[in-house]
C-alpha cells in the first residue's frame, strides 16, 4: 500500500482532524467518547457494564457485601463481588502471562491447566515431607512454592524453547504438556492424594487470620502491581509487541526474539506457579484430573475479551485482566441465577461468538459506515437548524 | 520446519501414550504355573478412587499370590479394546476389564471366548451378552445413593433444604447418586432442593456453587455432594461465611468415596456422612478366579458391599481400614 | 492518433473518513496503449487503482468499459470484466505452488484440473522465460520471480485492461527489460496497460501516455512526447524543480583523503552465500555497493551489521577488533542499518511512529532503562519535524503512513542512535521523487558532519550523485572499486558486465 489513505479509520487521526471543528463545550465528551470507542478496553468494559446492569435490574442484592465472622471467628468480607475477585484471582493472574505469551509468540499456551496441576503437586510434595497427610507442614511453604515455581518455570522453559528456538506453533508445542502434564503431576506424588491439615497451608486460598479480605484477592493485586512495575521499569512490553508484530525487523533492531519469547513463557510459568499455590491452598489437597480443568480456555478467552489480537502484537494486560473478571462475573451471575453449571460453557461459547463477530473487520467497517452516515445526518440536521 | 512439527507431534503422541500408563508391563514369559491375567483399567490419575482401585489390584495380583499380571490403563474405550485384543493374542488366561465405555466390546469378547480366555468385568459394566463373560463385579450406585438418602431420612429433620452438588453429568456415579435423592425429594413435601448443580467432581466449582447460595441469602441445612472433593469445596464456602456444619452444626455435609481425609472429617465431626464406593475389588476378583480354576460355578453379577459412615459411629479403625 | 478508448473513468470521488483521497479524477485508456499513472506518494494513484479494481467502492463517478458503464464491487468483478492487476506488494500465497498461485480463484466451477493446471502454468512460465517451475512453492522464489509470477497470472487471464502497480520496484534491469518486452507484446495484442511506477526512465522507455495526479486531483493527460522529464517532475510536484542539478554539485565536493577508517573488514563472509570480501569506510565518506539485483550487495552490508550469520572474517572498528555476531553487537559498535525490505525488515507495523522511532535507541539502552513516554514524544516530535515526516501524530501506527514516510521513520530511528557508520540499503525504493531527493541530500549532509555512510540503490544515477566510491559486485563477489573519474554510468556498466575491466582482479 502506497497511499496514506487507508480505509481503516485511525482513532488518533480522526481525533486530530475532528477536534478543532467542534465547539469547545462538547469537545471533551466527544473526545472521551471517541477514545473509549476505539480503546481496547471497550469490549470488556461494555461486557462488564452489561452484566452489572443486568444484575442490578434483576436483583440488587447481588451486590451486597457482608462483614461477619468466618468459622474461625475472624471477621471477613463475603458477598458475590468478593467471590468474583476471589474466584477470579487465578484466571486474572493467568491472563497476565497469557497476554504476554500471546503478544510475543502469536499463539497461546494451552498447557497452563496441566502445569497448574504440576505446580500444585510439587508444592504438596515438598510440604508433606515423607508423610502423605501430615498434621503440620513438614517443610516451609516458601520452599514448596519455590520448588513449585522451579517446576513450572522448567515447563515454561520447555514450551519456550520449543516455540522460540524450534519455532513450533505455541498451541502445538504446548500440546505436549497439555496431554502429559496431569500425569506428571500425579507422578510427582506417586499418585497419592496428600492432604495438608495444617491450617496455615490454607491461608493462601482462604483467609489469613486478622485480614478480612480473601488472600487470593491480595495475591492477585500483588501480581498486578509486580507486572505493572515490570512493564514500567523494563522494556519488555515494547519488545514483546515488537517481536509479535515483526520478528525479523525486531531482530534487526538488536532485539533477540528468541530470548523475548522465552521470557514470556517463563513469566507465564511464574503466574502458573502462583495459581498452583492458590489452587492447592484452597482445598489443602489436589485432584490431578480436575484441578484447574479447562482454565487454559478461559485464560485465552480473557485475552480475546480484552481485545488483544490472538495473532500477537499490541496488547493490554489491563484489558485481559478485566476480561478475566468479566468471565468470572458471568460465571457467578449464572450460578446466582441457578443456571445449570454444565450450561455455563454454552454461555461462554455465546460470548465468544459475539466477540468474534464484533471484532471481525467486516462488522467494524459496517460500524464505521454507520457512524459516518449518522454524523452526516446530524450535520445536515444541524445545518437546517442554523 | 514441517518435519520438526511432525516430529514434535510424534513426541506428543508418544508422551500421551506414556501418560496413559505403563503400557502393558509386558508379561511375555510364560510363567511357571502362574495364572496369566491381563488387566484393563482406567487411568489411575482419574481420581483417588481409581488410585486405590489400581493399587489394590497391583497388591493382589502378584507373583507371590500365583499371578502373572499385565496392566493397561486408558480412559479411552478404543484404546482399551485394542489392548484387549493384544492380550488375547498374548494368550492370557483371564481378562479383567474395567471398561471406559459400555459399547463396542462384543467382537473382542467373542474372540476371547473362542480363544478360551475367561473374561471378568469389574467396576464397570458392558452392554454385551452375559454369556460372553464369566462374572461382573459392580458397585450399585443406586444402592449407594439409597443408603445415603435413607440415612438422611433417618435424621428426621423438619424440613430438608438441600444443596445438591452433582458429579459430571451422565456418569454412572452421578446417575445413581442423584437418582435416589431425586426420588425422595419428589416424594416428600418437606424435602426441597435449594439448588441442583453439577460441579463436575471439582472442589473449586462446588465451593462457588455453595458460595452463590450463601450470597443469595437462601437458607439450607443439607449439602449433598456426590464426591468428597466437592463436599470439601462446599465446606470451604461454609467456613468462609462462618456457617457451622457437621455433628453439632447447622448444615449436614454428605460426601462419597471414603477418602481418608473425608473419614477424618467425619471423625472430627466436621461432616456427617460419607458413602463408600468400594474400590477394593481385587479380593472379589481373586476369589472368582480361584473358584473358576477349581471348576466351580460363580455368580454372574456380584454387587459389592458398600458402607455408609456416620460421624456418630465412625471409629479410628474405620478410617484406617476404609480410607483411600 | 489514439486507438479506441477501452476504459474511461469520469469524475471519481473517494473519501476515507475526513481524508479526500480522490476528487473528481479522470482517466482514459485506449486499446494497445501503455499509460503511465504518475504522481507523488499520496497523490491518489493506488486509491484510483483500487477503486477501479473494486477493492474500494467509489463515492461518486462512473467507470465506463467499452462504452458501457460497469459497476465493480470486488476484485472478482474486475477480473470478470477483464481488468487484471499486479500489485506492488506481492499478494500471492507464498505457501502454495507457482501453478496454484497462477490459477487460484479462477476455477470454473468447483473443480480444478490439477494436471492441466501445472502444464498450463509451465507453458506460460516458459513463454515469459520466468525462472520458476510450476510445482515449486512460491515462497522459495526470489521476490523478483514472485512478482513475475504475479504478472504471468494476470497475463494469462485474457484481460483487456492490465494494471501494473509498481511492478518493477523489485526487479533488476534484465528482468525489467523482460517485463517491458512482455508489455509491448501485450500492447500489440491490443491490451491497454496502466503502468504505475516511480522510475521516470521506465516511463519514457515504454509508455505512450501519461496521466498525472496531485493531491487526489486530476492534473492532466499528456502524450509522452509533449512532456519531457523535467516538466513531468515539476507537474507532479506542482513546482519548478532544479534540485536535481543542485545535488550533483554537492556530491563531488567532499574528498575524504586522509580521514581515519571508521570500519574495516577482512575476509568477511556470512551464511547468505557471498564470497569473502574486504571492505573499509572512512570518516565522512559516502560509498556504495553496486551491481545487479541479487549480486550480493545487500548481503555484504548485512554481514557487516550481523544481520545474517557471520561465518568468518575480521572486523576493525576505529582500528580495534570487534566481534559482531548479531545486530545488537553492531549497534553497540555505532553501526546503523536501514534494511532493503522496508515492510518485512524495517517497520514494526502496528506500533506507533513514536515507538518505531525510539526502538533502536531503546534496545541500545537495555532492558532496565526504558525511555519514558515524555522523552519518546520529544524524540519523535524532533525527528518528525527534522525529516518532515507526514503523519497525523506520533501515535499513528506506522503502517498507515505512506512508503516514503515510513522510510523516513526508519531513518529517524537510526539517526536517533547517533551512529558513526550508517548503512542505507535501498532507502529510496518505492518512494516519490521529492522524498528521494530529500534523502540523498540528508546523506550528504550527514557525511559532511563526519558520519560514514554506505548507500545502496538500484538507481545508478542516485549512487553517482551521492557516493565518492563504489564497490562493484557480480555474482556475489566484489569485482571492482570505482572512484573519482571512473564514477560514470558506462564505467559501472562495464565493470558489472565484466568486459575489459582494467583492474581485472578476477
Amino acid at each position: 500500500m502506497e497511499e496514506n489513505k487507508t480505509p481503516e479509520i485511525n482513532p488518533e487521526e480522526k481525533k486530530v482532524v475532528q477536534a478543532p471543528s467542534k465547539p469547545a463545550k462538547s469537545l471533551d465528551w466527544k473526545a472521551i467518547f471517541g477514545k473509549m470507542l476505539h480503546s481496547q478496553m471497550l469490549i470488556p468494559v461494555v461486557a462488564m457494564l452489561a452484566l452489572l446492569i443486568f444484575n442490578l435490574v434483576n436483583d440488587p442484592s447481588f451486590f451486597a457485601i457482608k462483614y461477619g465472622p468466618n468459622s474461625v471467628g475472624d471477621n471477613v468480607f463475603t458477598g458475590n463481588l468478593i467471590t468474583i475477585f476471589d474466584k477470579g484471582a487465578e484466571l486474572a493472574i493467568l491472563a497476565i502471562g497469557m497476554t504476554l505469551v500471546t503478544a510475543a509468540c502469536g499463539g497461546q499456551d494451552i498447557s497452563v491447566g496441566a502445569t497448574i496441576a504440576i505446580a500444585g503437586s510439587a508444592i504438596l510434595r515438598v510440604v508433606r515431607g515423607s508423610e502423605i497427610s501430615p498434621d503440620t507442614l513438614q517443610n516451609p511453604l516458601i520452599l514448596g512454592f519455590l520448588v513449585g515455581c522451579l517446576a513450572v518455570i522448567a515447563c515454561g522453559a520447555f514450551n519456550g524453547i520449543l516455540v522460540a528456538y524450534f519455532k513450533i506453533q505455541p498451541m502445538v508445542a504446548t500440546l505436549i504438556l497439555f496431554t502429559a502434564g496431569r500425569s506428571i503431576a500425579a507422578w510427582i506424588n506417586q499418585n497419592q492424594l496428600p492432604n495438608i491439615k495444617d491450617p496455615t497451608f490454607g491461608y493462601y486460598g482462604g483467609f489469613i487470620p486478622g485480614v478480612p479480605i480473601a488472600t487470593p484477592i491480595i495475591i492477585s493485586i500483588i501480581c498486578f502491581i509486580v507486572i505493572a512495575l515490570v512493564l514500567r521499569f523494563t522494556t519488555l512490553g515494547l519488545y514483546a509487541q515488537s517481536v509479535g508484530i515483526n520478528e525479523q525487523s525486531s531482530r534487526l533492531n538488536g532485539i533477540n526474539p528468541t530470548l523475548i519469547k522465552f521470557i514470556t513463557f517463563v513469566i507465564l510459568g511464574i503466574c502458573v506457579a502462583v495459581c498452583g499455590l492458590i489452587k492447592v491452598s484452597r482445598i489443602s489437597t489436589i485432584n490431578y484430573s480436575s484441578v484447574a480443568k479447562d482454565i487454559e480456555m478461559d485464560a485465552i478467552l480473557a485475552v480475546a475479551l480484552g481485545g488483544n489480537a490472538l495473532g500477537g502484537g499490541k496488547f493490554s494486560i489491563k484489558a485481559s485482566v478485566l476480561g478475566a473478571y468479566v468471565i468470572q462475573l458471568l460465571t457467578t451471575t449464572l450460578y446466582t441465577k441457578k443456571v445449570n453449571s454444565a450450561a455455563i460453557s454454552a454461555y461462554k461459547a455465546i460470548v465468544v461468538i459475539i466477540l468474534v463477530v464484533i471484532s471481525a473487520p467486516v462488522v467494524r467497517e459496517l460500524f464505521a459506515k454507520l457512524k459516518v452516515k449518522l454524523s452526516k445526518k446530524m450535520a445536515r440536521a444541524g445545518k437546517k437548524v442554523a | 520446519m514441517k518435519k520438526i512439527v511432525a516430529l514434535m507431534l510424534v513426541a506428543v503422541m508418544v508422551l500421551a501414550l506414556v501418560a496413559c500408563g505403563d503400557k502393558g508391563e509386558d508379561g511375555e514369559k510364560k510363567g511357571d504355573g502362574l495364572i496369566k491375567v491381563g488387566i484393563i483399567n482406567n487411568d489411575p490419575n482419574e481420581s483417588g478412587y481409581r488410585t486405590a482401585n489400581v493399587n489394590d489390584l497391583k497388591n493382589t495380583f502378584t507373583k507371590a499370590n500365583g499371578y502373572e499380571a499385565s496392566f493397561f490403563y486408558s480412559l479411552k474405550n478404543e484404546e482399551q479394546i485394542a489392548q484387549a485384543d493384544k492380550f488375547i493374542t498374548d494368550e492370557v488366561d483371564y481378562l479383567l476389564i474395567s471398561a471406559a465405555g459400555t459399547a463396542g466390546w462384543d467382537a473382542t469378547l467373542k474372540k476371547a471366548k473362542e480363544a478360551g480366555i475367561k473374561v471378568i468385568l469389574f467396576d464397570r459394566t458392558i452392554d454385551a451378552d452375559a454369556s460372553l463373560y464369566e462374572a461382573s463385579i459392580v458397585s450399585d450406585m443406586a444402592k449407594e445413593g439409597q443408603t445415603a438418602v435413607d440415612w438422611l431420612k433417618g435424621k428426621n429433620l423438619e424440613t430438608y433444604n438441600i444443596i445438591h452438588i452433582q458429579g459430571a453429568m451422565g456418569s454412572a456415579a452421578q446417575i445413581g447418586r442423584s437418582g435416589a435423592l431425586d426420588t425422595e425429594v419428589a416424594a416428600n413435601a418437606n424435602w426441597n432442593i435449594v439448588v441442583q448443580q453439577t460441579a463436575e467432581w471439582s472442589a473449586d466449582k462446588a465451593e462457588e456453587i455453595v458460595q452463590s447460595v450463601i450470597n443469595s441469602g437462601e437458607s439450607f441445612n443439607v449439602i449433598y455432594a456426590e464426591n468428597d472433593d466437592m463436599a470439601k469445596g462446599a465446606m470451604a464456602a461454609l467456613d468462609k461465611a462462618g456457617i457451622t456444619h457437621g455433628k453439632d452444626g447447622d448444615v449436614i455435609i454428605m460426601g462419597y468415596d471414603c477418602n481418608t481425609y473425608a473419614l477424618e472429617y467425619l471423625l472430627k465431626g466436621d461432616w456427617n456422612y460419607d458413602g463408600q464406593c468400594n474400590p477394593f475389588q481385587a479380593g472379589y476378583l481373586d476369589d472368582i478366579i480361584k473358584k473358576l480354576e477349581k471348576g466351580e460355578s460363580v455368580q454372574k453379577t456380584i454387587i459389592m458391599d458398600e458402607k455408609g459412615f456416620d460421624c456418630e459411629t465412625i471409629t479410628e479403625d474405620d478410617v484406617k481400614k476404609y480410607g483411600i | 492518433m489514439r486507438n479506441k478508448i477501452v476504459l474511461e473513468m469520469k469524475n471519481i470521488y473517494k473519501t476515507f473518513g475526513t481524508v479526500k483521497a480522490l476528487q473528481g479524477v479522470e482517466f482514459r485508456l485506449a486499446e494497445g496503449e501503455i499509460h503511465a499513472l504518475m504522481g507523488e506518494n499520496g497523490a491518489g494513484k493506488s486509491t484510483l487503482i483500487k477503486v477501479l479494481t473494486g477493492v474500494y467502492s467509489k463515492d461518486e463517478g462512473d467507470v465506463i468499459l467499452n462504452g458501457k458503464a460497469v459497476s465493480i464491487h470486488s476484485p472478482q468483478d474486475a477480473q470478470k470484466v477483464g481488468i487484471s492487476t499486479v500489485y506492488q506488494e506481492i499478494t500471492l500465497c507464498p505457501n502454495l505452488s507457482v501453478a496454484e498461485n497462477m490459477y487460484i480463484g479462477r476455477e470454473k466451477g468447483v473443480w480444478q484440473k490439477w494436471g492441466s493446471m501445472n502444464a498450463g502454468a509451465t507453458k506460460i512460465l516458459e513463454s515469459l522465460q520466468i525462472p520458476a517451475s510450476a510445482s515449486q512453492q512460491l515462497g522459495t522464489c526470489s521476490i523478483a520471480v514472485q512478482q513475475m509470477v504475479a504478472i504471468a497470472r494476470a497475463v494469462d487471464m485474457e484481460c483487456k485492461v492490465l494494471i501494473l502497480d509498481e511492478p518493477t520496484s523489485s526487479l533488476d534491469e534484465q528482468e525489467v527489460a523482460k517485463l517491458f518486452k512482455l508489455m509491448r507484446e501485450l500492447k500489440e495484442r491490443g491490451v491497454g496497460i496502466i503502468f504505475v511506477t516511480h522510475f521516470l526512465e521506465q516511463v519514457y522507455e515504454v509508455c505512450d501516455m501519461i496521466t498525472v495526479l496531485r493531491d487526489g486531483k486530476y492534473v492532466g493527460e499528456y502524450e509522452i512526447a509533449d512532456l519531457p522529464r523535467i516538466k513531468l517532475v515539476s507537474t507532479m510536484l506542482g513546482k519548478d524543480l532544479d534540485d536535481l542539478s543542485d545535488i550533483k554539485s554537492d556530491a563531488k565536493e567532499y574528498i575524504c583523503g586522509e580521514a581515519p577508517k571508521v570500519l574495516e573488514a577482512f575476509d568477511l563472509v556470512s551464511d547468505a552465500g557471498i564470497k569473502p570480501f574486504d571492505f573499509y569506510i572512512k570518516k565522512g565518506e559516502v560509498n556504495g555497493f553496486t551491481g545487479l539485483l541479487g549480486s550480493g550487495r545487500s548481503e555484504c552490508v548485512r554481514s557487516i551489521f550481523g544481520a545474517d550469520r557471520v561465518l568468518g572474517g575480521k572486523v576493525l572498528r576505529d582500528g580495534k577488533p570487534v566481534k559482531i555476531k548479531a545486530p545488537i553487537d553492531a549497534m553497540k559498535a555505532g553501526i546503523a542499518y536501514l534494511p532493503e525490505d522496508r515492510k518485512n525488515d524495517g517497520i514494526v507495523g502496528d506500533l506507533s511512529v513514536r515507538d518505531n522511532i525510539v526502538l533502536a535507541l531503546q534496545v541500545l539502552r537495555g532492558y532496565f532503562r526504558p525511555i519514558s513516554k515524555e522523552e519518546a514524544y520529544k524524540f519523535a516530535d524532533e525527528y518528525i519535524k527534522l525529516l518532515e515526516i507526514k503523519t497525523a501524530s506520533a501515535d499513528t501506527p506506522i503502517k498507515s503512513l505512506s512508503g516514503g514516510n515510513q522510510q523516513k521513520v526508519i531513518l529517524a530511528r537510526w539517526l536517533l542512535t547517533h551512529p558513526e557508520y550508517l548503512i542505507l540499503d535501498e532507502p529510496t525504493r518505492g518512494i516519490d521523487v521529492g522524498t528521494k531527493i530529500e534523502i540523498q541530500k540528508l546523506v550528504l549532509k550527514l557525511a559532511g558532519e563526519g558520519m560514514a555512510v554506505t548507500f545502496i540503490s538500484s538507481e545508478t544515477d542516485e549512487m553517482l550523485r551521492t557516493c565518492s566510491r563504489l564497490v562493484v559486485m557480480r555474482d556475489r563477489k566484489v569485482v571492482g572499486e570505482l572512484t573519482g573519474g571512473d564514477l560514470t554510468q558506462s564505467k559501472i556498466m562495464e565493470t558489472i558486465a565484466g568486459g575489459g575491466v582494467e583492474d581485472g582482479r578476477e
